[in-house]
C-alpha cells in the first residue's frame, strides 16, 4: 500500500467506505451507472424496434387471418373486386423462381468457391473475393434494370424459344416465351445469389484447417478426391448456412423479381409462362390496396415473408457458426 | 499405371478444371453485366441529368435532380435516425452487457438483418404513413433508418472489441470512470472502423427501393420540407425501367450507373481503409 501513501496520487473518492447507496450514488456521479443505463436502452430500442414490427404486422393482417384462416395459403383465387384473397399463386411463384435459382446457382458458386479456396493462387483468390463482394453490395433495382433490359430480350429471343423447340415436349419449357416470366426472373436471381453463395462458401472452405488436406494427400488422395471426400465434408453444414441465406435473400427479393416476373397471379406449369411472387404482389398494390381486407391480406403475405426469412436465416447463421467452431477447434 | 491410377487422374483433371469453369462463368456473367451498365448509363450521362427536373414525356434535356437530392435528404434522415441507436447499443454490446443480454440484442438485430427490406416497408407503413394520414419523406428516411441499425450495431461492436485491453486499463488505471474510458479513449480509437461501418449501412441502404415505394411514395417534382412525399434515385430508376417510354429508359439506365457508382465508390474506399488500418496493426 505504498503506493496509495504516494502524495503524487490525487484524492482517491473510490476507496473510501459508503454503504450501499452512497456506493451507487458516487458510482451515479462518476457517471458509469447512467453510461450503462444510456447504452442499455438504446439496445433496448433495438429489441423494441424488432418486437413492434413482428407486432404490427400480426395486429395488422387480424382481418386477413381472420376471415381466410388457413385457407389462405390454398386457394389460388386473388380478386380484390369480390374481396377473394388466396395465396396460392404468389406461394408457388416465390418458391419456383427461388427453387429454380438455387438449382443454378448453388453448383455454379459452390464450384466457384472450391476453385477459389483450393485451387487459386491466394493473392488472385482474394481479388477475386473481393470483386465478388462488390457485386454482393449492387442495388438489387440495378439488377431489375438489367433483368429487364437484357435477360427478358434474351430470353425472349434466344433460351425461350431454344428450350421450347427442344424440350418442348416438358410441360415445364410448354408455351411461348415472352420474355417476361417464372424463367426469367429465376435468372436474374440466380445473377443476385451467386455472389452470396460463393463468398459464403468460400469462407467456411478456407476455415478447414489444413492439415485435414495434407492428411488426405498424404494418403495418396489427389487433389480432387482430398477437396471432395475431405474439405467439403468437412465444411458442409457452412456451404449449407451460405445456400440458405442465399434462399433467404432469394425468397425476400422485392424489385429485381417484380421486374421481370411478368406480375400474373395465375399458377402455370410452364416456367416461361409469367407468375407472380409475395414480394412483387406487395410492391405493386399495397399503394392501390383499397378496403381493409385487401391491404390486410398484403400485410398478411409479408407476415409469411417474415416468418420464412426469420427461420431460414436463423438456420444459415447455427449452421456456419457451427462450422467455423469446427474448423477453429481442431488445433491447425 | 493401372487403369484405376487413370480414372483417378482423369477425374482430378476434369473435375478441377470443371470448377475453374465455374468460377470463369460466374465472374465473366457478372463482369458482362456490368461493363453493359457502365456503356448504356456513361452514354446517357449529361450536365442536364444531374440538375434539371423531369420533363414531360416527349420533351428532351429533363434529368433527375429531385430525385439525387431526394436520396439525399432520405439518407441524411436515415442516418440521424439509424446512427445513435446502432452505433450506442453497439457500445452495449461491446462494453457492458452481460453474456445474456448480449446474445439476446445480437440475436434481434440479426433477426432485423433478415427482414426482407419490403417489410420494413410495412412497418414504416403502419407506424409511420398511418398516423401521419400521407406518405412523406420522414416516413421513408424512417424505413431506411431501420434497416441502417443491424448494420450499424454489428460493425460498431466489433471495431469495439478490436481495441486492445491494455487500452482499456491504461486509462481505467489513471482514474478515469469507465464511460470516460469509452468516450475519451475506446470509441475515438475504434472511431474510424465505427464510421466505415455507418458509411457501408448507408450504401446499402442508398439502393432500396422497396421500403420507400409506399413510404416516400415519389415525386416529379421538389419536395420542400420532411413533410412530403419525395423522389429518390431507386425509385426513379424502378418507375423509368418498367415504363414504356425509351427517354424514360435512357434515364433509368444513366440513374442506374449514378447510384451503382456511389455504392461501389462507399463500398471500395471503406475496405481499402480498413485493410490500410488492420495492415497498420499487424
Amino acid at each position: 500500500m505504498g503506493v496509495s501513501s504516494n502524495p503524487a496520487v490525487g484524492h482517491e473518492p473510490y476507496l473510501a467506505p459508503r454503504g450501499k447507496v452512497g456506493d451507487f450514488l458516487a458510482r451515479l456521479r462518476g457517471g458509469d451507472e447512467i453510461a450503462h443505463l444510456l447504452t442499455l436502452i438504446f439496445a433496448a430500442g433495438v429489441i423494441l424496434i424488432t418486437s413492434l414490427l413482428v407486432y404490427e404486422l400480426w395486429i395488422n393482417s387480424a382481418l386477413s387471418r381472420h376471415t381466410f384462416g388457413w385457407k389462405f395459403f390454398v386457394t389460388s383465387v386473388w380478386d380484390p373486386v369480390f374481396n377473394h384473397f388466396g395465396a396460392l399463386p404468389f406461394l408457388y411463384g416465390t418458391v419456383i423462381t427461388t427453387v429454380v435459382a438455387l438449382i443454378i446457382a448453388v453448383p455454379l458458386g459452390v464450384g466457384a468457391a472450391i476453385f477459389l479456396a483450393e485451387l487459386a493462387p491466394p493473392r488472385a483468390s482474394d481479388m477475386l473475393a473481393f470483386v465478388i463482394d462488390l457485386l454482393a453490395a449492387v442495388p438489387s433495382v440495378i439488377y431489375g434494370v438489367l433483368g429487364i433490359f437484357v435477360v427478358v430480350p434474351f430470353v425472349r429471343t434466344a433460351l425461350g424459344p431454344f428450350l421450347e423447340s427442344t424440350f418442348g415436349f416438358l410441360p415445364l419449357f410448354k408455351g411461348p416465351s415472352y420474355g417476361l416470366g417464372v424463367l426469367t426472373a429465376s435468372l436474374v436471381l440466380t445473377i443476385m445469389i451467386i455472389p452470396f453463395i460463393i463468398s459464403v462458401s468460400r469462407e467456411v472452405l478456407m476455415a478447414v484447417p489444413v492439415d485435414q488436406r495434407e492428411a488426405a494427400l498424404a494418403l495418396g488422395a489427389t487433389r480432387w478426391e482430398s477437396t471432395i471426400r475431405v474439405v467439403v465434408p468437412f465444411a458442409s453444414t457452412g456451404i449449407a448456412g451460405s445456400i440458405f441465406l442465399a434462399m433467404a435473400r432469394a425468397l425476400g427479393e422485392t424489385m429485381a423479381v417484380t421486374m421481370v416476373i411478368g406480375n400474373d397471379p395465375r399458377i402455370s406449369a410452364s416456367l416461361l409462362a409469367p407468375g407472380y411472387s409475395i414480394a412483387a404482389v406487395i410492391a405493386n398494390e399495397f399503394t392501390e390496396a383499397t378496403g381493409a381486407l385487401y391491404l390486410q391480406a398484403l400485410i398478411e403475405l409479408g407476415l409469411v415473408l417474415f416468418l420464412v426469412t426469420f427461420i431460414l436465416n436463423g438456420l444459415a447463421r447455427l449452421l456456419i457458426v457451427a462450422t467455423e467452431q469446427r474448423g477453429g477447434g481442431t488445433p491447425a | 499405371m493401372n487403369l484405376r491410377t487413370i480414372w483417378r487422374k482423369t477425374l482430378n483433371v476434369t473435375m478441377l478444371s470443371l470448377t475453374g469453369a465455374c468460377t470463369l462463368i460466374t465472374v465473366s456473367v457478372l463482369f458482362f453485366i456490368l461493363g453493359y451498365l457502365v456503356y448504356n448509363g456513361g452514354r446517357d450521362l449529361s450536365w442536364n441529368f444531374f440538375t434539371k427536373l423531369p420533363t414531360p414525356v416527349g420533351e428532351t434535356g429533363g434529368g433527375v435532380a429531385n430525385a439525387i437530392v431526394g436520396s439525399a435528404k432520405l439518407l441524411f434522415l436515415a442516418m440521424l435516425f439509424g446512427v445513435p441507436v446502432g452505433v450506442i447499443a453497439g457500445v452495449y454490446l461491446a462494453e457492458f452487457s452481460g453474456k445474456t443480454m448480449n446474445f439476446v440484442v445480437r440475436y434481434t438485430t440479426d433477426l432485423l438483418n433478415g427482414v426482407p427490406s419490403i417489410v420494413i416497408g410495412i412497418f414504416a407503413y403502419s407506424i409511420v404513413v398511418v398516423p401521419m394520414r400521407h406518405f412523406s419523406t420522414l416516413a421513408g428516411g424512417f424505413a431506411l433508418g431501420v434497416m441502417t441499425i443491424p448494420i450499424t450495431v454489428r460493425s460498431t461492436e466489433q471495431f469495439l472489441r478490436a481495441v486492445p485491453n491494455p487500452l482499456r486499463e491504461g486509462a481505467l488505471a489513471l482514474g478515469a470512470s469507465k464511460w470516460k474510458t469509452i468516450l475519451t479513449v475506446i470509441v475515438p480509437a475504434a472511431a474510424s472502423g465505427i464510421i466505415t461501418g455507418i458509411m457501408l449501412a448507408l450504401a446499402r441502404v442508398a439502393g432500396e427501393t422497396a421500403p420507400l415505394l409506399f413510404t416516400a411514395f415519389g415525386n416529379q417534382f421538389w419536395s420542400p420540407g420532411w413533410n412530403q412525399p419525395i423522389a429518390s434515385l431507386p425509385m426513379v430508376i424502378y418507375t423509368y425501367a418498367t415504363g414504356p417510354y425509351e427517354e424514360w429508359h435512357e434515364q433509368a439506365w444513366a440513374a442506374g450507373l449514378v447510384l451503382l457508382g456511389l455504392v461501389l465508390v462507399v463500398n471500395i474506399g471503406t475496405r481499402l481503409v480498413l485493410a490500410r488500418k488492420t495492415s497498420v496493426a499487424r
